[in-house]
């Protein structure tokens, strides 16, 4: 079924050129690929890494809006970031429960998130020292999230689909409200619009940096595009979100951090594109090894969690335990 | 954490209203079937998509073998006579 089938099953497959070639047909011919269906190792492996690292990734992703929910300034803005960090904890759940089903167990994903070896979105490990950091996340790292994720929803395998589907119905809802978050404070006092830009300028290279390496450099992206997992390149995604956003920061007064920013009537095949500047890819590589200004409050503020919800865990267990020997003895 | 007791598996599904059949959305882990409900409710169900919900552990679920699923399956592919437009009928009958 969806989850257990594989659980105890064997998975191994004997990968000769047939059966890779087999494969590679059901992809090209734009079959998904479902739970107990055979599949090489690195398809399986490539999917365990990518939906457990997104998982994570909403995951950890609650931690710096989470950060507001008490100091939000009104009732409507509070609702609305209670819903959306909710929305995340949704998320990762569909995640983690479409990583289920490729055979690896969830107490294992939350152990590689707890233990600092899973790695998550480098965004997050970035500070939210103001309110207009949560504009700015909705509207830049929802964003981008999104360009990441609709092609997702075609992904080759069935269950990583299905769970993108939902994700981006629900997301949409994130970006719009952080916009909104930003237009009024770009609309309002001097101080105000200062606070929308100084967030601007904070998150613009990190939410670039989120697409990941370029395309030289990305060590993934080659047989991941083959196997019909990713459907564009880092690049191509990158240049999508900037095309996009650029006119969106116009539109409301604000500017992007970035002096060789300058449209380009050539790119894009024709239809134009922006041409923009260097990604600091130190600072990129920096954050990924562990190195970012918030890496470790937000590995210590997950197992702060783990450990404190550590009873809640054995009381349901053995709460659960003992209906079921009363049931028996009954 | 290692020497925890494993959490249950549940497979959820959601009726979207009256009329429809339940069907599978994904699957959460819960120590029992009410917390696995509630669970269900909060993880699947945020925005109006059903009306009832169903849990069912997973282990219990039985699946046929997709490599069976030639024998299994296509035998149903050549029995076109099991379809309404295999029968000739005057055109002056109309619906039928």
């Amino acid at each position: 079924m969806y989850s257990q089938g594989l659980i105890g099953a064997n998975t191994e497959t004997q990968e000769t050129p047939e059966f890779l070639a087999a494969f590679q047909a059901r992809i090209d011919a734009e079959e998904k690929i479902e739970p107990n269906d055979p599949m090489p190792a690195a398809y399986r492996k490539t999917l365990i890494r990518m939906i457990s690292q997104h998982a994570h990734s909403e995951i950890v992703g609650m931690l710096p809006e989470g950060n507001w929910i008490t100091r939000a300034p009104t009732l409507r803005r509070k609702v609305a970031l209670l819903a959306k960090v909710q929305d995340e904890g949704g998320h990762g759940l569909y995640l983690y429960s479409a990583a289920e089903t490729l055979g690896v167990s969830r107490e294992q994903l939350t152990q590689e998130l707890l233990t600092g070896k899973a790695k998550y979105s480098s965004i997050f490990n970035y500070p939210t020292p103001t309110w207009a950091d949560i504009g700015a996340i909705g509207w830049l790292v929802d964003g981008a999230a999104i360009m990441n994720q609709v092609p997702l929803c075609r992904c080759s395998y069935g269950p990583y689909a299905r769970a993108m589907i939902r994700v981006c119905k629900e997301e949409s809802f994130h970006q719009r409200q952080g916009y909104e978050l930003m237009t009024s404070l770009a609309e309002g006092t001097e101080e105000q619009k200062a606070m929308a830009q100084d967030a601007l300028n904070r998150w613009w290279w990190p939410s670039l940096m989120m697409f990941g390496p370029s395309d030289s450099d990305s060590q993934h992206s080659d047989q991941s595009m083959a196997w019909k997992i990713k459907r564009f390149t880092n690049d191509e995604l990158r240049q999508k979100f900037v095309d996009a956003t650029v006119p969106q920061a116009e539109l409301i007064g604000l500017s992007m951090p970035d002096e060789k920013l300058t449209w380009n009537e050539s790119k894009n095949n024709g239809q134009g594109g922006y041409d923009f500047g260097e990604i600091d890819w130190d600072e990129f590589w920096q954050v990924v090894k562990g190195h970012g200004m918030m890496n470790k409050d937000r590995i210590n503020a997950k197992r702060k969690a783990w450990d404190d919800g550590a009873w809640v865990r054995q009381a349901a267990l053995a709460h659960a335990e003992k209906q079921n020997q009363r049931k028996a003895a009954a | 954490m290692s020497d925890e007791k494993m959490i249950p598996l549940w497979e959820v599904f959601i009726r979207p209203r009256n009329g429809l059949n339940h069907k599978h959305v994904g699957s959460l882990h819960a120590a029992d079937g009410e917390l696995a409900l509630q669970a269900a409710r909060d993880v699947y169900t945020r925005r109006e998509e059903g009306n009832s919900i169903w849990v069912v552990r997973a282990e219990d679920i039985l699946a046929s073998d997709p490599d069976k699923s030639a024998e299994n399956f296509d035998p149903a592919a050549d029995k076109i006579y099991r379809h309404p437009s295999f029968y000739d009928i005057p055109d002056e009958v109309g619906h039928m």
